[in-house]
């Protein structure tokens, strides 16, 4: 026997295998079938965990995802998952859980303190306390807050298991496999169509394992098994639909490893994300049960009346011995009933209302009573009712409560479907469909079980007609029996708190509060109380909360409405929403074919969009700024190379070619004559400055344009755009080949002397290969091309391989004596030379006259975002313009981001004029300098003003943005 | 996560497909003899009805090409693709 509350017989457990498992340091024993929740109740352990604000003792609620109180840390360490729901998680042998949001221990929490204190912590406290000195919210309020609301801690291993996704389409999608989905399936799959049941729990069956239940003459888990058995439907166990989005498209998260140890899991995934996209889907999710309101309604031992039925049903277990039964509907009449039958005893059966004709079979029934308070120090030991103007003090330790039924309508109203509240039952149900679904059975408000089977085989059989398929016609679902509504709360009158959100710690005193506070409307509501907002979103209390609100208001639940139910239905772990795109496979990383040799030379990188580049290489003992000063030495004084193959490189051909860049770039193109290169610049249409390089024409009706590397794609999709939508008849075509050319830019005044032994049939020689052209030819045995163009200002040239040609050639320079530079000092260089990189010098606010290029822009022709230049606002002279900036202490190095500012100390608000957008070390001035972007500061050199950042106030001096060779005497070497 | 019909390629995962804004907005045939009002309408003026939107998707990650698509903008539900260049097609009076 596992457990003193385990009943002898029945159930559908496996009591052939006794498991151990492991809560909060004590060894317990449970069965194959169990649920960590229904184990501890076998156990008799009521205390499962501390609430999130009070820290109240809290025991198991309810037998499902909507359980609010029993939240565990599972295997703590690498296997660690905070927040389960123990009413989920299937026990195992070697299992070990820990309650959460304790502190030191579940018995003796000091938290609970902050019972004693919760006039703090009453509805929207954090707007209210807390707030002075502010200098205390960093240091003490949240620091303490934070240790004592929360839940469990998030783990701080990786996590070691796999994930996956899976992609499927289906003809129809059953979600939920009680009776209403099985007959939904069954009729549907008989049809031909490509059906899936998912069910959230290991076993399907839904409400016919919570009770005594027959189909017919057939016992209803009976009935699901040989329903289950004759259809062709694609079966999901342990799959739970989280979200339902556009276009019938849902997402469940299967848990493929429930049910075992880490040892046992054997390298499975532990789960798996289906995205599902389904021509039809069939909502057959059931019902919650609805809390009754009521002091002391959160003791443990006060649980849902319909989780007792289905603990004693689906685990043999009867969660107390000595019952107090509240009926807020006819439901917990059963539920009573089952109670009794199996040996607990009721002391009393309270009825909310007056009005009941349920069978209470010999129990006594306090009919029109209101519930008081409980007691008990941990668990209940009793609950004070008033009957007819006298109070009754019953002495129970479990008190089994049921205020109605909620339809469980989260993924319909996900589906963007509109509930509609029904008065009559008084709940919210499907109203009006947004998308190809329907809901049936007790999610659609249906709770008879003749009905819900009738109504479910409808919708199969609906459906399978609808697509097509040849569906046998079905006799018309009967009609619903009379509606049997349950109760709504009300305020109580006493002090003691009553819970709404148990999860939460949102009280009917909190919702009356809120109310008095003005908030009106259940956004509101849920925003100043966090109402429906912790890990299980209010399955429990949403209902509850906005009926209170309603009676508050003076209005009828169906004017106050609900909050928005919002994807997912119950918490999804993010290792499963990642799949397998994690580590290497979260971002693929583009490599040039170099990438092994920076490796290996120890280069230290930087992403630059998919790439990871060389950013320098450290030789021993150096540290960033050295290693970027030699690499940069070596390009002013000898030869540098660097791996520029990332540049992107797109072939433009056709006839209107030239006539197409002419449109896309500020400047002409119609003049540049064969083997002829020139820089270009691209705005966006509103006259902004969105990408730059170097386009070469390499044949009549034939360029190669070269783009930054991590806008290469966004100007190729630009082009095609363009193109494809604007200018259709012109005769071009682009084809992406950065990755067909591997890229080598050797620079400085020894790179013809290194190039020179590698080539035979071009002529390096300045006058016979000038400054920005290209030539053809051999270059190290490979076809390949030469591009004369510089972006540090030294003689340079930019070699272009077939990509795997590219490496030897590159190991033939570094052999002859170049030095390899990455992407740092190239940044150096160019900045030196006042070049712009894209990202850096703009922000999708700077035009080509901010950055001094007007002379490029072209006045005898049109081109994108020419006409936006002569908006008003770009001739304002304030706009903000590149300058250069030297710190007046030629040792620092300023902060890029830094502001600019007039004075360092100002009154608030601080005119900001501009900031510094690229500062480095200079190997060559043997200074700090930086670039920048200020207020009219082409007419401002030579002024002083400051540049603000954390690291402090510099004093720097505008000056022009070219440091370095501003006459180009070097670019021939 | 809506599903697309490319005309091309058939029906796939909008995260495949590029989002492009309205469509049939005309680049102007001579921007310089527009008046700034009239330009900052053709750069910045965007319709957002509630209702059918004719908008414009590109296959980013198939066939690379742009289309029209009319898409009601409260259910989602994609009315109609057709080929650019070609006029918004008239569809019937619905409630929706």
């Amino acid at each position: 026997m596992t457990g003193p509350r385990r009943l002898p017989n029945g159930g559908r457990i496996d009591r052939s295998r006794v498991l151990s498992f492991c809560f909060d340091g004590r060894r317990y024993t449970g069965y194959p079938g169990d649920t960590l929740a229904s184990a501890l109740l076998a156990n008799g352990v009521r205390l499962v965990g501390r609430s999130f604000k009070y820290h109240r003792p809290r025991g198991v609620m309810t037998a499902g995802a909507e359980e609010p109180n029993a939240l565990v840390l599972l295997e703590p360490g690498r296997f660690a998952e905070p927040n389960l729901r123990a009413t989920e998680i299937e026990l195992y042998d070697g299992l070990v859980a820990e309650s959460v949001n304790r502190w030191p221990s579940l018995r003796v929490d000091l938290g609970a303190a902050a019972g004693l204190a919760s006039g703090l912590f009453v509805a929207g406290f954090y707007y209210k306390t807390f707030m002075w000195p502010p200098s205390w919210w960093n240091r003490v309020y949240a620091p303490v807050i934070r240790r004592m609301a929360g839940l469990a801690r998030a783990p701080s291993e990786p996590d070691p298991e796999l994930y996956e996704h899976r992609h499927v389409h289906c003809d129809i999608l059953v979600v939920g496999a009680g009776p209403a989905g099985i007959a939904a399936a069954h009729a549907a799959a008989a049809s031909g169509a490509h059906v899936i049941l998912a069910d959230e729990r290991p076993r399907p069956g839904g409400t016919l394992l919570d009770g005594p239940a027959w189909v017919g003459d057939e016992e209803g888990a009976a009935w699901a098994e040989r329903m289950l058995a004759e259809m062709s439907a694609q079966v999901l166990p342990r799959s739970t639909a989280f979200g339902y989005y556009d276009h019938n498209f849902v997402a469940l998260a299967e848990r493929l490893t429930e049910g075992l140890s880490p040892a046992e899991r054997g390298g499975r995934p532990r789960q798996r994300v289906w995205h599902i996209r389904a021509r039809r889907v069939a909502l057959a999710t059931g019902a919650h049960e609805r809390p009754l309101v009521f002091p002391g309604n959160d003791r443990p031992g006060v649980m849902l009346a319909g989780a007792v039925s289905a603990y004693i049903h689906r685990y043999a277990v009867l969660p107390g011995g000595r019952a107090v039964f509240l009926a807020g509907d006819d439901s917990v009449y059963a539920a009573a009933r089952e109670f009794a039958r199996h040996g607990g005893e009721v002391a009393a059966l309270v009825d909310l209302r007056t009005d009941s004709a349920a069978e209470a079979n010999g129990l006594l029934v306090l009919r029109g009573a209101v519930p008081l308070r409980t007691f008990g120090r941990g668990a209940v030991t009793g609950i004070e009712v008033e009957v007819n103007g006298t109070r009754r003090r019953i002495a129970c330790d479990m008190v089994a409560m049921g205020g109605g039924w909620n339809p469980a309508v989260h993924l319909f109203s996900q589906s963007r479907g509109t509930l509609r509240w029904d008065d009559e039952s008084r709940m919210f149900v499907p109203g009006l469909s947004a998308q190809a679904e329907r809901s049936v059975g007790a999610a659609g408000g249906r709770f008879d079980l003749e009905g819900c089977i009738a109504q479910g085989a409808e919708a199969g059989v609906t459906f399978a007609c609808e697509l097509g398929f040849e569906a046998s016609a079905l006799s018309a679902t009967p009609a619903a029996p009379a509606a049997q509504p349950g109760v709504l709360p009300v305020p109580p009158k006493s002090q003691d708190k009553a819970f709404v959100d148990f999860q939460n710690d949102v009280t009917a005193a909190d919702v009356a509060l809120a109310r008095r506070e003005g908030m009106q409307s259940v956004e509101h509501l849920k925003r100043w109380t966090t109402l429906g907002m912790a890990t299980d979103q209010g399955k429990t209390s949403n209902i509850n909360g906005l009926a209170l609100m309603a009676t508050g208001l003076g209005r009828p639940p169906a004017e106050v409405g609900h909050t928005t139910f919002r994807p997912p239905y119950t918490p999804v772990t993010f290792g499963a929403l990642a799949g397998r795109h994690v580590g290497a496979l979260a971002d693929p990383v583009c490599r040039t074919p170099m990438q092994d040799w920076h490796e290996t030379a120890g280069a230290v990188f930087e992403p630059v969009g998919q790439w990871l580049r060389a950013r320098y290489y450290p030789q021993l003992g150096e540290n960033m700024r050295e290693a970027v000063a030699r690499e940069c030495r070596a390009v002013r004084e000898g030869a540098g190379i660097l791996d520029a193959s990332t540049l992107g490189k797109i072939d433009i051909r056709g006839s209107d070619a030239a006539e197409f860049l002419n449109r896309i770039y500020v400047n002409g193109w119609k003049t540049l004559g064969v083997g002829r290169c020139r820089y270009g610049l691209m705005l966006g249409e509103d006259g902004m400055v969105f990408d730059d390089g170097v386009t070469t024409r390499i044949g009549e009706h034939r360029y190669l344009m070269t783009t930054t590397s991590g806008n290469a794609a966004a100007v190729l999709e630009w082009l095609e755009t363009w193109l494809q939508t604007e200018w259709p008849t012109l005769r071009v075509y682009c084809t992406s080949v950065t990755e067909q050319w591997g890229t080598i830019t050797v620079s400085g005044p020894q790179a013809r002397a290194l190039v020179e032994p590698l080539v035979e049939d071009i002529d390096l020689d300045p006058a016979a290969f000038p400054f920005m052209s290209m030539r053809e030819g051999w270059i190290g045995g490979a076809p390949g091309r030469i591009f004369r163009i510089a972006f540090t200002g030294e003689l340079s040239y930019e070699l272009n391989l077939p990509w795997r040609q590219a490496l030897p050639v590159w190991q033939r320079l570094v052999e002859a004596g170049a030095v390899p530079y990455g992407t740092e000092a190239m940044h150096v260089l160019r900045a030196e030379k006042g070049f712009i990189v894209v990202g850096h010098e703009t922000d999708g606010t700077v035009t080509p006259v901010d950055l001094g290029m007007e002379r490029m822009v072209s006045s005898r022709k049109d081109f994108i975002g020419r006409r936006s230049l002569a908006r008003p606002d770009c001739l304002r002279p304030d706009r903000k313009q590149l300058v250069g900036l030297l710190p007046e202490d030629p040792l620092e190095v300023l902060q890029e981001g830094a502001q600019i500012l007039e004075a360092p100390r100002a009154a608030a608000p601080v005119p900001m004029l501009g900031h510094v957008t690229s500062s480095y070390w200079s190997a060559a001035m043997e200074r700090g300098f930086a670039l920048a972007l200020v207020r009219g500061g082409r007419s401002r050199h030579g002024d002083q003003v400051w540049a603000s950042a954390t690291t402090g106030d510099s004093l720097v001096r505008i000056v022009d943005p070219v440091f370095y060779d501003p006459e180009g005497t070097r670019l021939d070497g | 996560m809506m599903r697309i019909e490319c005309p091309w390629c058939g029906g796939r995962d909008e995260t495949e497909f590029h989002y492009g804004g309205e469509a049939h907005i005309m680049r102007p045939e001579n921007p310089d003899a527009l008046s700034d009002e009239a330009w900052a309408d053709y750069l910045f003026m965007r319709a957002n009805p509630k209702g059918v939107h004719a908008e414009r998707w590109m296959h980013a990650q198939g066939c690379r090409r742009w289309f029209n698509v009319l898409r009601h903008t409260v259910s989602h539900e994609v009315v109609a693709v057709y080929p650019m260049g070609t006029p918004r097609p008239d569809l019937p009076e619905t409630g929706a």
